[in-house]
């Protein structure tokens, strides 16, 4: 295992984050406040509380996850587009370094990033509102479990993408609806039966469910469920990962 | 003493159907300078980056300290350095981290007193803490070098190291490789410029469309080079060259009029005063005199051209 080389990239992405606090950092918790204040008090007056929890902390959770899941996938992407983009790269292929040595670096990052940005959004949104966390060892599981996959499918759009229109495609597109329609500011029990159906094929819900569960101990779906699809969903990815570094699909040649 | 790189019939076919190698075979010695010479699109960063690992082969073998390079790549590229033709940097990264970040992939402990004595020894050190986009080109061709010497590699690869590089750079660019040279670091270079060949190189190799033309000693090449041709022709034509003249090796033309002296021109004695001496005691009237040298430059674009 060549640890000095995870031990590089690690750093040296962190680097990076540091260079761009404002926006890696302050920007996410500006969102997140407004968020709470506009969901918390527009919907909160109406809607008092979901399944005995009051509406500002109900909330809380699916935020957490929804920049948990921008930043992991921005960080992870953007962290292999960009050597991939100036050319760099060229001396992460020809290092004496193996695939896992690369995923480690570039997604521990990545990951690292999103927990800080996570728990900060965590400790904003403790402000607004009182959080109890029920279990905080199964609450810990979902939020590293997350990260981790999540930064590994930023790292592989990171790969597959062209130019900077393939970059942004998914995060922009495809995650903020998956989040917004995962119950992160509803239960799905407020939903007619049929998009009920349709939300059970969105794995966010199960994300945001297993993840308030840990909170408050409501849940639209099973916990066990919940992190039945997280790791499946992380396997994926790793499965996707080595098959990338096995083929070199579009990295070398 | 086994070859320190050994490439055996290498190819390579890109997606696209083009044949970028086509079976190159090539030793290259611990502690030669080995220059490559060939066109743009010859085949010489391909051959460059499937030694590094950059490029897949399509076949073909490898070898680095007799190592595979696909199967063992940790051990041969720690021992390698490289680098690259485009000045492929980080924008916002200082100097001396980009240094220190080369070092470490590579899976070396941290060394400050060796980025600085590398960054002092390529004149980068006052600008350690300058972010790589301030710099400019000739500088950033610096710290590529200084990047590929951080992990302190055994053989080293310079691809174009001097093009668009002004005439002081490159002169400081042929200290360097010689002060590497003196270390035992095995060097091998692509160029463009035939006198950049000669100035540094040990061994010189000519590869065009995929293929190798061409791997000689300079100092064989030069002696070659050293040949002169004189060729002199005569006012009338003759049938054979006189017996009296038969020592001076004269080939005579098939008009019977040419006769071509080939000599050493970098030699004591060139023979010339003795053979004009000579032709006119045979009574042979010379019409006209010209002497004529081959350069590497002939040689190459003689090769080049053979193989369109």
């Amino acid at each position: 295992m060549n640890v000095e080389a995870i031990k590089s990239i690690y750093r040296f992405e962190m680097a990076r984050t540091r260079r761009t606090l404002l926006q890696s950092i302050v920007s996410p918790v500006v969102s997140t406040s407004l968020y709470f204040i506009v969901f918390g008090a527009a919907i909160g007056s109406r809607v008092q509380e979901v399944g005995g929890v009051p509406y500002g902390a109900f909330i809380a959770p699916g935020l957490i996850m929804l920049t948990l899941l921008n930043q992991c996938i921005g960080n992870g992407a953007f962290g292999i587009y960009f050597p991939k983009f100036t050319g760099t790269i060229y001396e992460i292929l020809s290092a004496p370094i193996s695939t896992v040595e690369i995923v480690i670096g570039y997604v521990g990052a990545a990951a690292t990033k999103g927990l800080i940005v996570g728990t900060i959004i965590l400790a904003t949104a403790s402000l607004f509102v009182d959080i109890t966390i029920a279990h905080p060892f199964i609450m810990l599981l979902f939020f590293v479990l997350t990260a981790v996959s999540f930064s590994l499918f930023g790292f592989m759009i990171g790969i597959w993408a062209r130019d900077f229109e393939q970059l942004n495609l998914i995060p922009m597109l495809v995650i903020p609806p998956l989040v917004f329609l995962g119950g992160s500011f509803y239960s799905i029990d407020m939903l007619p039966p049929f998009w009920q159906t349709v939300s059970h094929f969105n794995p966010v819900l199960y994300l945001v469910s297993g993840f308030r569960w840990s909170f408050f101990e409501i849940a639209d779906v099973n916990p066990a469920l919940s992190l039945a699809v997280v790791v499946g969903f992380l396997a994926a990815c790793l499965w996707v990962t080595a098959w990338i570094f096995r083929t070199g699909y579009k990295l070398k040649n | 003493m086994a070859p320190i790189v050994r490439i055996e019939n290498l190819t390579k076919s890109y997606a696209s159907g083009f044949q970028a190698l086509k079976g190159v075979s090539l030793d290259i010695e611990e502690g030669e300078i080995l220059a490559l010479l060939g066109p743009n699109g010859a085949g010489k960063t391909t051959m460059i980056s499937i030694v590094c690992g950059i490029v897949t082969p399509t076949s073909g073998r490898v070898t680095v300290a007799g190592h595979d390079v696909v199967r063992d790549f940790r051990q041969t590229r720690e021992i390698i350095g490289l680098v690259p033709q485009e000045l492929t940097l980080d924008a916002f990264e200082t100097v001396f981290n980009t240094v220190s970040f080369s070092r470490g992939l590579h899976g070396k402990k941290p060394d400050p007193a060796l980025i600085e004595r590398i960054l002092r020894d390529l004149s980068l050190w006052d600008k350690k803490d300058s972010m790589l986009r301030q710099l400019s080109g000739g500088m950033r061709r610096r710290v590529l070098i200084a990047k590929a010497l951080s992990y302190e590699p055994r053989i080293l690869f310079l691809d174009e190291p001097t093009a668009g590089v002004d005439v002081s750079l490159r002169k400081e660019m042929w200290q360097l490789v010689e002060r590497l040279r003196a270390t035992g670091v095995t060097i091998i270079l692509t160029t463009h410029y035939i006198e950049e060949a000669e100035e540094i190189a040990d061994r010189i190799g000519v590869i065009d469309k995929g293929e190798i033309l061409l791997v000689e000693d300079k100092a064989a090449l030069m002696q070659k080079l050293g040949r002169k041709k004189l060729t002199v022709e005569l006012a009338e034509a003759i049938e054979a060259v006189p017996e009296a003249l038969a020592h001076y090796n004269l080939s005579l033309g098939a008009d019977g009029q040419t006769l071509v002296y080939d000599y050493d021109a970098s030699g004591e004695r060139t023979g010339i005063t003795g053979l004009l001496a000579a032709l006119a005691e045979q009574g042979l009237r010379l019409k006209d005199v010209a002497t004529e040298q081959s350069s590497l430059e002939d040689i190459f674009v003689e090769l080049v051209g053979e193989a369109k």
